[in-house]
């Protein structure tokens, strides 16, 4: 086994299975959790991210295949993605080629949304660059909603990500983000879920707009 | 550099206190009184502001005397300028002013959350660290980059600190909630399935406090309560922590704010940064909690920046959220 990658979650490792090559990703136990508590994260999440993995192909939004779920050993044994993470190259762009990223990472989120799918944790690191198309991963706190607040968590978190990792251009790339959004969500759909986005920063804590 | 010296006023919400520090780091004195309401009840915004005006001379005399400074030879007077409640920040606003004016000496406003920051990598050597800030006031993930704190992950509505008071003040318990609920956790015998809600780096408390308060209700153990409630929202803060970590890949995580004295959030956080070959800090309990200290420090750091404001510019501001504050003493 080649080690790979040890995320927040899990760790990821390269291996052949059935003569192919595969990600194996196990959502290894945390000392710090309680055992039942830490039990019972493991295997729901790992259970919403094959299911929705699965889902998000069915709206055209490139994820890896799903090979096999052990739910008891949280574990999910998947397709392996050879490309860049976004949050590598994303401020190594110029902005003529970020813009147009970002655009196409909004038409992805936009996708999922138009299906009611919230991937709950939308960063830079869980979108990967494979020529022209963004792979999202990372589908553990996903979840089937038509609220126009978890849309709107869901934006949040990605502007969130945006304004600390890639603060340079975050601004800029929101904006390509909705745009593309737009083009599948509509505008006036998108405009509601914005009006919501603006919500949930001020429930941040000393907004000082909050009312 | 000539060595500075400088007073610090701590009066953000339900503590007054005053502390003197040095340009070489040291805290010379540190001198607080804490305003506790009636049991049952939260701060009363307007009392705290009453006990903060009854004791303030006092405690800014302890805090020089201990000092042995005569308030003359100070360099500047910081004082916490926000976020916090309009009432106790005014106390120690106008006693800043007061004192700033009749000593002619210059005023230096401090961000009450970047304090906590600052204090924390005085006292434990954090360099270059993710940052958990929790407190009655704050529940955030921060990093520094180009000169402002960047919020990685936060609470979208009540912070930790508020979860145990409240929690504590239904069930009876005294506040502050935190060491309480710390305490009686121990004595748990079950982990109670309550919900657990993250979402990304942010978090979520207050469906947690309505379903454990339910499960109060209903006639469980408080300690099974205390310890349940504990486990839960603190592994969601952790997994956040944890989640902001991996994707920042800072190689230090630095753990301040009042309710860093729990040992239990400490031992979670402690695991989680070994997980990720970071070194883990925890603020000294000293400084955990609003001090005096934690002003003057950081009032040290603007002040040697050029951080200074006019008296009549001086507007406390209660909504001074820590991503806004420009930061240019930090490389």
């Amino acid at each position: 086994m080649t080690y790979f990658k040890k995320g927040a979650e899990a760790i990821l490792s390269l291996e052949e299975w059935h003569g192919r090559e595969v990600v194996m990703k196990r959502r290894v136990p945390k000392p710090y959790r309680h055992p039942a508590l830490d039990h019972r994260l493991r295997v729901s999440r790992t259970i919403r991210e094959a299911e929705n993995l699965h889902e998000a192909k069915k709206t055209s939004v490139p994820t890896p295949v799903v090979y096999f779920v052990d739910k008891e050993n949280a574990t999910l044994i998947m397709e392996y993605i050879e490309g860049d993470r976004v949050k590598e190259i994303l401020d190594q762009l110029n902005s003529k080629e970020r813009s147009c990223l970002c655009e196409r990472i909004g038409t992805q989120i936009g996708r999922l949304h138009k299906a009611s799918l919230i991937h709950g944790d939308l960063t830079t690191s869980n979108m990967i660059l494979v020529g022209e198309k963004v792979f999202l991963i990372d589908f553990g706190l996903s979840f089937h909603s038509q609220n126009e607040e978890d849309k709107g968590v869901d934006l949040h978190l990605m502007k969130r990500a945006l304004n600390s990792t890639h603060y340079g251009h975050a601004h800029e790339s929101m904006r390509s983000i909705v745009t593309g959004y737009a083009k599948v969500m509509g505008t006036e759909s998108t405009s509601r879920v914005l009006r919501r986005v603006r919500a949930i920063e001020y429930r941040g804590r000393y907004f000082r707009e909050r009312t | 550099m000539k060595r500075l010296t400088g007073l610090g006023i701590e009066s953000t919400a339900h503590t007054f206190g005053a502390a003197i520090a040095t340009s070489d780091g040291s805290i010379r004195s540190d001198v607080r009184e804490v305003y506790i309401p009636a049991p049952g009840r939260g701060i009363h915004p307007s009392e705290a502001a009453q006990h903060h005006n009854n004791r303030a001379h006092e405690v800014i005399l302890e805090a020089s005397k201990k000092a042995r400074t005569n308030l003359r030879e100070i360099d500047f007077i910081a004082f916490s300028c926000g976020p916090g409640l309009g009432p106790s920040l005014r106390v120690g606003a106008t006693i800043a002013r007061a004192l700033a004016a009749y000593l002619s000496k210059p005023l230096v406003p401090v961000n009450h959350a970047l304090a906590h920051i600052e204090i924390a990598s005085l006292t434990t050597g954090a360099r270059d660290p993710l940052v958990v800030l929790v407190s009655g006031g704050h529940t955030a993930i921060a990093t520094y980059a180009a000169e402002r704190w960047r919020i990685c992950g936060e609470t979208e509505d009540i912070t930790l600190g508020n979860l145990f008071d409240m929690f504590a003040r239904a069930t009876g318990l005294a506040t502050p909630g935190g060491p309480e609920v710390e305490r009686m956790a121990k004595e748990a015998k079950e982990l109670l399935d309550l919900p657990y809600t993250v979402k990304g780096n942010d978090v979520t408390y207050s469906g947690l406090l309505s379903a454990t308060l339910r499960e109060y209700k209903e006639g469980r153990r408080l300690p099974d309560l205390c310890f349940s409630l504990q486990e839960v929202a603190f592994s969601m803060m952790a997994e956040a922590t944890e989640r902001s970590l991996a994707h920042t890949e800072k190689k230090e995580l630095l753990l301040t704010g009042g309710v860093a004295a729990n040992k239990r959030f400490q031992s979670m956080l402690e695991s989680i940064a070994q997980e990720h070959n970071a070194r883990f800090h925890a603020v000294d309990k000293r400084y955990s909690g609003d001090s005096g200290a934690q002003i003057a420090w950081n009032g040290i750091l603007a002040f040697q920046s050029g951080v200074t404001v006019e008296i009549e510019e001086s507007l406390v501001k209660p909504r001074w959220r820590l991503d806004q504050v420009d930061v240019t003493w930090r490389s």
